[in-house]
């Protein structure tokens, strides 16, 4: 697959071409990817002109970007007290059994699912909560997270029929 | 709508919407904050709209240009703060609320609710038998005062309209065209405004600084990242009520002569960056942000700048960093951000409940605002009140507000039967009050002297069953997770701090543990660069100074007096379900596990390393744990 370099140059005629479109820019190709793809190094480098080795930084630095693929579903589990004080852990430990992940392994091999843990959501009143993609689920429970496995898993495979 | 010209127009429209929003005979609100968003509220708000006009009742989603006599307003409004009862409905003028709401309902709630006025006892609050039917009297509410927040559950939160309607954009008309800079700085400084981001600095002084600068473009900031763990005041208010906070930069903006503004939201927050994002667009159609704005010499831009992930951005200069497009990292201070801020251009960076405070403060006075809580810490503070507690959600209170009132008036106590233990208060730079503190007064000053801290105002109750080891491990990993790695105490000194908590927790502490972990917060708090770092050991001093007999009990007796750490919990045979099977002996990686076949067996606990292998094992769930 060929990187989608106007992506970035649709951010930057927004921003401009500066340093500080950086964290616009990754935000943008890891929405279209889901991570952001070595190709997007050089090129955002040379267009805001700094070092790539700059741009690299930005990106290792913040929680949020990934350089590493992840599945079409991102499966985040809040660990904030609140969820924390009531009991995210064993949702964790059953999402990552369902999926067959762990902690070195958050992305599934099909690329369907990741799992991995945010500080906080802000979603507080509702814990323990977690987000699939950009929906937050409230009071999750072992068994809710079966079912919404289940509901994930039937949609990839309708997905599947149709293409 | 077209663009306004200038001061007599805009009064005119706020006019022409006061007579429309007045007019609507009946308004529903549907809370359609991130909490009733996910239990289904928007398609409650559906099927109420499709309901009305499926019985040809007149209803409106958006507020009409001309007053209309009879209508019903529908609207979707930010967070009630209520969320363990979402989804939320208010009826309005009764101000009747309805919760949990569910499909189902809505038939029966245009039926008796809007057509015949009568109330659905099911729906309305219950305690004790008995029943509030009105928001205001739900004991909920009633000890709240919600300025900051007021709108959020009042209006439409996607509408400038509705906000005009209630008043918006009058502090800053009034600022723009009544004040100087010197008058605007001057009623937030005698007001004594203190900034909500958590160590309570005095507004005033701060924009004065920022205002006193030459070098232009100056800038303000408002920083929305909340990174800490447990609070959610700040979503509430961009996604509830985006143009009060708006109009709080634009007065700030014009206090200070900054030309350019950014919101800095973090990344976790989609519903308030789509919403920011809809209220720009709007103040920027009606020409109220831009250039010559009322037609007055004053040009204001607002940029929203999405955050990364990374808690120390919630740090002043290492939120400019990030701005800039670098890593977040802080700097040494002085010079301030007032003097050198983003672009190292003169900056004023406030959190979003400073700004939404702002515009009360310049339409109501100084005097006003100080009227509310104490002296030295005036005002309110919203709260995001959760853990163990019975009414988790979103309050405001006056400052003041003894401790005691929030856990068992606002919060309705420990569900369950449960004892109140303590309250996490202020994040990972806060720390822990007690039983002791109830009747303390929950404000900037006396917080400090109790060694916790507002901060951001996560309130996170605590019962009997949690560990106080392992929250302090808990927030020791979070900060360790987050410390940007600059300066030495930091990225070093949590790190081994959290090896200690970890090795307790464990029930791998030794003797001189206490002293150790001690040693080391002194060391952190006064050498490290920030404030994230300076604090970091806070929740660790604060449980150790209330709860040492309990880091007493991991280290000295391997035993967690909560019962709550995995590691210190002891595996046992239930004899009289045992049915000697031995599945649970072979499960068993280090042979702890003896007994005869069809006779109970025994777990040896000092072999036992509470894998927890065998309990999967068991097919008639014998094996048991005791703290």
């Amino acid at each position: 697959m060929d990187f989608d370099y106007s992506i970035i140059d649709t951010v930057l005629k927004e921003w401009g071409y500066g340093a500080s479109s950086i964290i616009p820019v990754l935000h943008a190709v890891q929405e279209r990817y889901h991570y952001i793809p070595r190709a997007a190094f050089p090129y955002i480098a040379k267009q805001v002109d700094v070092g790539e080795a700059r741009v690299y930084g930005v990106a290792t630095f913040y929680e949020n970007f990934s350089l590493e693929a992840k599945g079409r579903f991102i499966i985040r589990i809040c660990d904030g007290t609140a969820c924390h004080v009531r009991k995210s852990t064993p949702i964790l430990e059953a999402l990552r059994t369902e999926l067959g992940l762990s902690v070195q392994k958050r992305t599934s091999d099909d690329l369907n699912f990741t799992v991995e843990t945010v500080s906080c959501l802000g979603a507080c009143g509702l814990a323990p909560v977690l987000m699939v993609n950009d929906e937050v689920h409230a009071s999750m429970t072992e068994e809710k997270v079966h079912a919404l496995i289940g509901e994930l898993k039937t949609e990839v495979a309708t997905e599947v029929v149709h293409a | 709508m077209p663009e306004l010209k200038d001061r007599e127009e805009l009064q005119q429209m706020r006019a022409k919407y006061e007579r429309s929003f007045q007019a609507e005979q009946k308004k529903i609100i549907v809370c359609a904050g991130t909490g009733c968003v996910s239990a289904g509220s928007l398609e409650i708000y559906q099927r109420l709209i499709n309901l009305l006009e499926g019985r040809n009742m007149p209803c409106a989603v958006e507020l009409k240009n001309e007053p209309e006599a009879g209508l019903t307003g529908i609207k979707r409004s930010g967070c009630h703060g209520f969320c363990e009862m979402g989804p939320l409905v208010l009826i309005e003028p009764e101000g009747c609320l309805y919760l949990k709401v569910k499909l189902e309902d809505c038939e029966e709630i245009i039926e008796k609710t809007i057509v015949k006025n009568e109330i659905i006892d099911r729906l309305v609050y219950t305690k004790d038998g008995k029943l509030y039917s009105k928001r205001l009297d739900i004991p909920f509410y009633k000890k709240q005062k919600r300025l900051a927040l007021e709108h959020c559950g009042q209006i439409n939160a996607l509408s400038i309209k509705e906000y005009l309607a209630i008043g918006g954009y009058r502090a800053f008309e009034k600022a723009l065209f009544e004040m100087s800079a010197d008058d605007i700085v001057q009623v937030i400084s005698e007001s004594n405004l203190r900034g909500r981001g958590g160590a309570g600095f005095p507004t005033g002084r701060k924009w004065a600084e920022a205002k006193r600068q030459r070098a232009i473009p100056k800038y303000i900031i408002c920083n929305g990242d909340e990174g800490d763990p447990g609070a959610f005041m700040d979503r509430s208010v961009m996604e509830g009520d985006p143009h009060r906070m708006i109009e709080g930069m634009m007065i700030g903006a014009l206090a200070c002569g900054a030309s350019e503004g950014y919101i800095y939201v973090r990344a976790e927050y989609p519903l308030a960056v789509s919403r920011l994002g809809i209220a720009i667009e709007q103040a920027k159609k009606l020409g109220l942000l831009g250039e010559h704005i009322l037609g007055s010499d004053f040009n204001f831009n607002l940029t929203i700048s999405r955050g990364a992930g990374a808690f120390v951005c919630g740090e002043g200069s290492a939120l400019i960093s990030s701005i800039e497009g670098k890593r977040g990292m802080p700097r040494v201070k002085p010079p301030r951000t007032a003097e050198h801020g983003l672009f190292n251009q003169p900056t004023v960076l406030n959190n979003v409940e400073t700004f939404a405070a702002v515009p009360l403060i310049i339409e109501q006075g100084a005097a006003w605002y100080k009227s509310i809580g104490p002296e030295t810490s005036p005002g309110t503070k919203a709260f995001a009140l959760t853990g163990n507690i019975a009414n988790t959600g979103l309050i405001e209170v006056p400052m003041g507000i003894k401790l005691r009132d929030i856990v068992f008036d606002v919060g309705g106590g420990i569900p369950g039967g449960g004892e109140f233990k303590a309250v996490q208060v202020g994040g990972p730079s806060g720390g822990c009050l007690t039983a002791e503190h109830l009747d303390l007064p929950m404000d900037f000053d006396s917080l400090k002297k109790a060694g916790a801290m507002i901060g951001s105002g996560g309130l996170v109750v605590m019962d009997e069953k949690t560990c106080m080891v392992e929250i302090a491990r808990y927030f020791m990993n979070f900060t360790q997770n987050e410390s940007c790695g600059k300066c030495i105490p930091c990225r070093e000194g949590t790190k081994l701090m959290l090896g200690i908590l970890e090795r307790i927790v464990a029930g791998e502490g030794r003797a001189g543990d206490i002293e150790r972990l001690l040693e080391l917060a002194d060391t952190i708090s006064s050498t490290a660069l920030c404030g994230l770092g300076k604090t970091a050991p806070s929740p660790v001093i604060s449980t150790i100074r209330y709860f040492r007999a309990e880091y007493e009990a991991h280290i000295n007796e391997k035993h967690c007096p909560a019962g709550a750490c995995q590691k210190l919990k002891k595996l046992f045979v239930d004899d009289q379900l045992c049915i000697g099977c031995t599945k649970c002996v072979k499960a068993c990686p280090v042979g702890a596990i003896s007994g005869e076949k069809k006779v109970a067996h025994t777990i040896d606990s000092a072999k036992c390393i509470k894998c927890g292998a065998c309990v999967g094992g068991c097919p008639k769930k014998a094996i048991k744990t005791a703290a």
